[in-house]
């Protein structure tokens, strides 16, 4: 039997070691090793999104990457989003425009909007629509995460 | 029958405070911090992995199934095969489950599942998987439902007989499971009065309901039998008496707590990973947790049926339609069970028809089983219909919405299928949409316009709940149906809107089979009416026990307090000069009253208004790609009244691109091997953001005096009327009508170039 691998990476500001096998994905290791089952998984082949997360404050499909490539890397998921009590602008838009339903795709959407409003704080409906349009969501036809991510924005700017 | 079914209570002058705001979902704090638990979020101490073994084969004898060299493996703890399934008749209900669970004599599709593995690891649990031999011998195989019916097709079941056929017919082995047929009047004497006649067949693919979350469960037996099931379900307690059925369990034994659902449209109504991680479970004496890949749900999980049909209507001059005929084919996967008598019930079901005809086939193939999808069998149907009556409106030179508004149907209508329509709202839904902004402005340059009306039943049937009230006076709720997309915070919106108390004071949570009797599938926009209508009898119970209780404390009659606003109050002065009693005033004080105060319903519910709705689509083709493009959607559809209208407005949208997901892209492609070729959302591909534009909705509210808030389920009808509305649209922008789903450009392109060829093509 082949030894798993010793690696160290830090999620949401915390240091974390874990030991893996070399196929298993950055979002195995999240949520069969660390636990942090917030990031999920849809299809596993970088089709859904629903596993998004930033690796080195890159948006990235968690299960695209190798847990084995993430050794001193710094990733964010959706457990490090809101700070403390206080929600991220997009939490509290989606939860006040109604932004998800079942909610299997939101932590997802969210980590891709935020990546989207860190580079780009004013986008049009155009450019929210193919930011997003990695991150399937069977459920709401979009509407009201577009309408939740333009509400955010224009709060994160002050507007 | 319970009280409230007779007198709901329905009060049309009553004045809300909580229904029909939209306050943030109580469940929605978990979803947007990654908190909530899904099916594949539940871990427990010691727990294995259960992997699949499937077959590569679309049809097959298995002959023999060889484990013993995965049972050596270090670290595999079970294997499962159909030798450990209790032996039940096929062609039985529980038979054909069992089967679907796990092959038996025969494997019916590609995926279908021959072993399975339960192991410390999932590399373990696979590589355990290859040291599976399974001996098949491989029998030709059919997929398409036409051809299944064909006189020499590869038949799947010895034992199968067409029901509904009689003469020499009735005794041939067949793939057809049933012949229906449902009339009224005669149609073809009905069509001899027709200025205008249109004809036309249609297909449909089967489409996925493309659930983002993968089935999961975990499965905890212990060494007395007991069994804990953790699972994302539409149907806890329909699952609980499946599994007892197909594995000889009994009910007392086994409990299944539902996660929270992450989507199932339909498809998480019936089992696929439960019986198997039970049965591992039990043989590894470890918890064991079965998490599907999206290959495996593209592969084995039921699809939607697809369809071939033929539909015939015609009218006078004038818009009135005299006559219908159809014919329905729908495939159904290796079993029966597609729900396809939806189909013929409800195809016409808007329009004031005399004389129709319908006859309806299902079709067993070598695919997976299907499973149901918001309105089950009906979109497919009325793809057909609504294409035909718009092409009607067109011919005689009517307005498509006014030629529906004539045929319209109205309270007092008899259906087809024997219900007499109390109160329905699809006249208003019609003027709405007529009235909308979408529908006034013109249509623009290049663009095509199309509508299309959609119907569901709405359904209610055997729901139980109970709502607790706690000594600090706030209520919980609980429910036995899932929660699909918010219901848990529309049943606390109604009981604090009965209690008069806000909504922060009251939750819902979702109970486990052992917590609550009976609930029926959570399905058929059912859920907010029926729970809805639990939640406010027990609520009702509540107050007439809170008044009670606070006569007994002032020592005076029972009629002489009233309920209102969250306090007992004297009735009038002449009852006594009390201090109103709070709800905490009273909750707190039980010890010394008669015990802790709960309400607790359990109905067969009734009184479900159907739902009609209208959708506008305007759609951009280009012309030299044969790419469609919806630029711009409104969906006006009857909700009774909207409880939580934000949340109405989400199903609408959603089903609307699920709708639009099925008319141009999704279907499920087969090679000649009888094996899918598109397992995966990179090929079969359901819409993404940047395909569809914003979903316009207009909420029409004509009340259901069934409903104590008037309320009708809204979830199923914006899937009905999609694919037919977007047809129309294209038909409007190239001159012909695509008649085949998926609408993809290489078919619209070809329709294209035979509408320049035949002059047909409109300039732009």
């Amino acid at each position: 039997m082949s030894k798993k691998h010793h690696l160290a990476m830090n999620v949401n500001g915390d240091d974390y070691e874990f030991l893996c096998e070399t196929h298993q994905s950055l979002l195995d290791v999240l949520r069969d090793e660390l636990m942090l089952t917030g990031t999920k998984e849809g299809c596993a082949t970088g089709d859904c999104g629903a596993c998004s997360v930033t690796l080195d404050g890159r948006l990235a499909c968690s299960c695209l990457v190798l847990a084995v490539e993430c050794e001193g890397a710094k990733i964010g998921t959706i457990e490090g989003m809101a700070r403390g009590d206080v929600l991220h602008p997009l939490q509290r838009n989606f939860l006040e425009l109604n932004g998800l339903q079942c909610g299997i795709c939101t932590p997802g959407i969210l980590i891709a909007a935020r990546s989207l409003l860190e580079r780009n704080p004013d986008p049009s409906e155009t450019e929210i629509r193919y930011w997003l349009a990695g991150n399937l969501c069977r459920c709401t036809g979009y509407d009201k995460i577009i309408r939740s991510v333009q509400a955010a924005a224009k709060e994160m700017r002050g507007a | 029958m319970s009280a409230i079914l007779e007198k709901p209570g329905f009060n049309p002058d009553r004045k809300y405070k909580i229904i029909g705001t939209s306050p943030v979902k109580h469940d929605g704090f978990d979803k947007v911090t990654g908190r909530a638990k899904f099916a594949a979020d539940f871990f427990l101490p010691g727990m294995l992995i259960g992997k699949f073994l499937r077959s590569p084969h679309p049809h097959a004898f298995v002959r023999k199934i060889d484990v013993s060299r995965a049972e050596k493996l270090a670290g595999v703890k079970a294997v499962v095969t159909r030798d450990d399934f209790p032996e039940l008749k096929p062609g039985t209900g529980g038979g054909d489950m069992s089967r679907i669970a796990m092959a038996r004599e025969k494997v019916y599709w590609e995926g279908h599942p021959v072993a399975a593995v339960a192991a410390v690891s999932e590399t373990i649990a696979r590589k355990a998987l290859k040291l599976i031999k399974v001996d098949y011998e491989v029998l030709p195989h059919v997929i398409d439902p036409v051809a299944a019916m064909a006189p020499n097709a590869p038949i799947l079941h010895d034992y199968l007989r067409t029901k509904g056929v009689k003469g020499p017919d009735a005794e041939k082995k067949t793939n057809v499971v049933e012949r229906l047929e449902l009339s009224v009047g005669d149609a073809e004497e009905g069509f001899k009065e027709a200025d205008v006649v249109v004809e036309h067949t249609y297909d449909t693919k089967p489409m996925h309901q493309g659930y983002i979350e993968p089935q999961s469960s975990v499965a905890n037996v212990s060494e007395d039998g007991q069994v804990e099931l953790w699972c994302c379900t539409q149907a806890p307690w329909v699952y609980r008496d499946r599994l007892t059925e197909i594995l000889k369990l009994d009910s007392a034994k086994i409990r299944i707590q539902q996660s929270e659902l992450g989507g199932g449209f339909g498809g998480k109504t019936t089992f696929y990973t439960e019986p198997v991680a039970i049965l591992l479970s039990k043989k590894a004496k470890a918890p064991v947790k079965m998490t599907l890949t999206r290959v495996e749900v593209m592969k084995a999980t039921g699809p939607v049926s697809g369809t071939q049909t033929r539909t015939k209507m015609g009218c006078k001059k004038d818009g009135t339609i005299v006559a219908a005929d159809s014919e329905l084919i729908f495939q159904t996967g290796p079993y029966t069970g597609s729900a396809f008598t939806n189909a013929p019930q409800a195809m016409f079901t808007r329009y004031e028809l005399k004389n129709v005809k319908t006859v309806s086939y299902e079709v067993v193939s070598n695919r997976p089983k299907v499973s149901s999808f918001r309105a089950p069998c009906v979109p497919q149907a009325v793809f057909g219909v609504e294409d035909v009556v718009s092409e009607l409106a067109k011919k005689i030179g009517m307005d498509p919405i006014d030629f529906r508004l004539k045929n319209a149907i109205k309270e007092g209508h008899k259906t087809i299928y024997g219900e007499t329509f109390t109160k329905i709202g699809f006249i208003e839904t019609l003027e709405a949409a007529k009235a909308c902004d979408h529908y006034k402005s013109p249509v623009p340059k290049g663009q095509g316009r199309g509508v299309a009306c959609g119907f569901w039943f709405n359904r209610g049937g055997e729901t139980t709940g109970t709502v607790n009230l706690a000594p600090d006076g706030t209520v919980n709720i609980i429910l036995g149906t899932a929660d699909v997309a918010g219901s848990r915070m529309s049943m606390s919106m109604m009981a604090a809107e009965e209690f008069g108390i806000p909504v922060d004071r009251v939750r819902s949570i979702l109970a486990d089979t052992h917590s609550l009797g009976y609930n029926r599938v959570t399905a058929g926009s059912r859920t907010t009416f029926s729970s809805g209508m639990i939640v406010v009898d027990a609520t009702r119970k509540i107050i007439a026990e809170l008044t009670r209780r606070a006569a007994k404390i002032w020592g005076v009659p029972e009629d002489g307090v009233i309920f209102e606003d969250g306090h007992c109050r004297p009735a009038s002065s002449n009852v006594g000069n009390f201090e109103p009693l709070s709800m905490k005033d009273i909750a707190s004080k039980t010890t010394y009253t008669m015990g802790a105060i709960s309400g607790h319903s359990e109905m067969n519910v009734t009184g479900a208004g159907p739902g009609f709705g209208l959708h506008i689509v305007d759609v951009k083709v280009d012309r030299e790609t044969g790419l469609t493009q919806i630029m711009r959607y409104t969906v006006v559809e009857d909700a009774g009244k909207a409880i939580s209208p934000m949340q109405v407005e989400g199903q609408y949208q959603g089903g609307a691109v699920q709708g639009i997901g099925w008319a141009l892209n999704e279907e499920y492609i087969y090679g000649a091997d009888g094996k899918l070729q598109n397992a995966g959302f990179l090929d079969y591909r359901m819409p993404v953001a940047s395909d569809v534009p914003m979903i316009d909705t207009v909420i029409v509210e004509v009340p259901n005096p069934k409903h104590p808030f008037g309320l009708r389920g809204v979830g199923e009808v914006p899937v009905t009327p999609t694919m037919a509305a977007v047809g129309n649209a294209i038909g409007e922008c190239i001159g012909i009508r695509p008649r085949s789903l998926p609408m993809t450009p290489p078919k619209v392109l070809k329709l294209i170039e035979e509408a320049e060829a035949k002059g047909l093509l409109p300039k732009h």
